[in-house]
């Protein structure tokens, strides 16, 4: 049996900063993807939302909320949390639905509405949660993202300049993507021109949190077939692995890795995509073009890496040469990344996954890869959830 | 600075001999693995039932793995001083734990001074609310 799903149809809310109710740009996003698969609401099966704990009760039953909001219809229901590989696990949970034969189509479902500034821990004097903590010390987001960048320059030798570049490359991919909430270009003198956040990182390099949603209606090979869609583009992997024992790198909110005196210690990061090339019977010399969690210019130089794309070390120099742009060998982030839509996190992972639809389908416009067949995702977020999705054609 | 009067930011974290304080840390007595915060009841080696463990102190001394500082304030819990002073933080490797661990580093210390491999020792300065830390300096340089 195949494990492969099709994916009927995308669908988004622009990103932006408004503060309305997420589930106002939910309901935008389901609906544009109910049209782009050409399938009606009544028709769908199972809501398979992303939460968002920042909403409020409606948001950690993010699947419900949408189903009610849609107009209740008797859909099986399901809401997953995975920090920022939320999307992903509701995706997953989805295609085991389908797989299973418990339903035929499914909406997939994120949206979020963050407020402004950093990201915060919950209140309250709580020295057990490890959130907590890392903020009582001062240890913000950006903090680690600048202890890898950091790294980066001393192991690699990479600069403050290569940093900026991916900036400007991933400003020039999201100019023309209507969803997009920065469409402005930059240049190398505006990234050194903004404001230190962690050293090395700027303000420029450090992506912003914003409002958004992003959906999708995913089926069965069958039922997409008796739609006459059976060229649709597939899901055939969705890697959302955790991390083994020892881990190597300090990750959020840890104040520590793990001890590698008993076992050696081993990348996250990396383990993700490895997963996901395994599970579709592919390597990274198949993908036409990733999507990849850049919450800093740097860590989208690691991502490179770690997807295999080129050795450890060497993220950079494709940089440099211009084999991650549009038109280059291995384009990255042709949508623009987090860098232009900032992190919408129940959303974010489901976005990925709706430009790698649409670019597979030809329909990507401006930021179009040309004769693009492969994409991956690779995403990571707290507490040891992260994930990696192979969608081909 | 006078470590009786000062209480801890975080209780039993670390040590509060201002002269040569220690994280203090928590060891598998089964597989030998060493945490960080010591609050842990069972070892987190998949391969390890350990349910016994010792607090120990923690190598007091590492090599730089990197670093960075905090140009803007952070938000609460942090409590910072007006106007806010930036501050820096490190990542440090301990060698005979085999462990990075996370901390600020010592008032003063300029970004420019710092290299990635670089001797660091565990110091205790005062948090901007008065609380004591565990932070990082250059090994050898003047408090």
């Amino acid at each position: 049996m195949s494990k492969e799903i099709a994916v009927l149809g995308a669908g988004m809310h622009p990103w932006g900063k408004w503060g309305r109710n997420f589930v106002e740009y939910g309901i935008v996003a389901a609906r544009a993807a109910l049209a782009d698969a050409g399938v009606k609401w009544r028709d769908v099966q199972f809501v398979s939302g992303a939460a968002t704990m920042r909403n409020g009760y409606p948001g950690y039953v993010a699947g419900a909320t949408f189903a009610q909001a849609l107009g209740w219809q008797g859909a099986q229901v399901n809401t997953s949390y995975a920090a920022c590989a939320s999307g992903s696990q509701a995706l997953a949970a989805a295609r085991s639905k389908i797989l299973a034969g418990e339903c035929e189509v499914a909406l997939v479902i994120g949206a979020d509405t963050t407020p402004k500034g950093f990201l915060a821990p919950m209140k309250g004097e709580r020295p057990d949660d490890p959130d907590w903590v890392r903020f009582r010390l001062g240890i913000t987001n950006p903090t680690y993202f600048a202890l890898y960048a950091r790294r980066r320059m001393a192991l690699y030798g990479d600069t403050q300049d290569d940093f900026a570049l991916v900036k400007i490359k991933n400003a020039e991919h999201g100019l023309e993507n209507p969803n997009a909430r920065y469409r402005k270009k930059f240049t190398a003198a505006d990234v050194a021109a903004s404001a230190m956040v962690a050293d090395p990182l700027r303000l420029m390099d450090v992506c912003a949190t914003s409002d958004g949603a992003a959906a999708l209606i995913v089926s069965s090979l069958d039922y997409a077939r008796k739609l006459g869609k059976k060229d649709a583009p597939r899901i055939a992997a969705i890697s959302t692995v955790t991390p083994s024992f020892a881990t190597d790198t300090v990750e959020m909110p840890d104040l520590a890795t793990d001890s590698a005196v008993a076992a050696e210690p081993r990348r996250f990061r990396a383990a993700l995509p490895r997963k996901a090339y395994e599970e579709a019977g592919i390597g990274p010399e198949d993908v036409s073009v990733a999507e990849v969690y850049d919450l800093s210019t740097a860590l989208e130089l690691d991502w490179i890496e770690d997807l295999q794309l080129c050795p450890r070390g060497e993220g950079a120099r494709l940089l440099r040469e211009g084999a991650t742009r549009i038109g280059g060998r291995i384009p990255v982030n042709p949508s623009g990344g987090l860098s232009c839509f900032g992190e919408a996190v129940p959303a974010q992972a489901l976005a990925q996954v709706c430009e790698l639809t649409w670019q597979l389908r030809g329909q990507a416009g401006a930021r179009q890869v040309q004769g693009a067949k492969v994409g991956i995702t690779a995403n990571q977020g707290l507490f040891g959830h992260g994930s990696s999705v192979i969608v081909k054609r | 600075m006078d470590a009786k009067v000062k209480a801890p930011v975080l209780e039993g974290w670390f040590t509060l001999d201002e002269r040569a304080p220690h994280l203090l840390g928590a060891r598998c007595k089964s597989c030998g693995t060493y945490y960080f915060p010591k609050a842990i009841k069972f070892c987190r080696n998949p391969d390890c039932a350990g349910e016994a463990f010792e607090e120990v102190e923690l190598s007091r001394t590492g090599k730089l793995w990197s670093y960075t500082n905090a140009a803007y304030k952070p938000p609460e819990p942090y409590v910072a001083s007006e106007p806010f002073q930036p501050f820096g933080i490190a990542a440090v490797e301990l060698e005979k734990e085999r462990m990075i661990v996370l901390g600020q580093l010592a008032t003063g210390t300029a970004l420019e001074s710092l290299k990635v491999g670089m001797d660091v020792e565990l110091v205790l300065e005062p948090l901007d609310d008065g609380k004591l830390t565990w932070k990082w300096k250059i090994a050898g340089a003047r408090a």
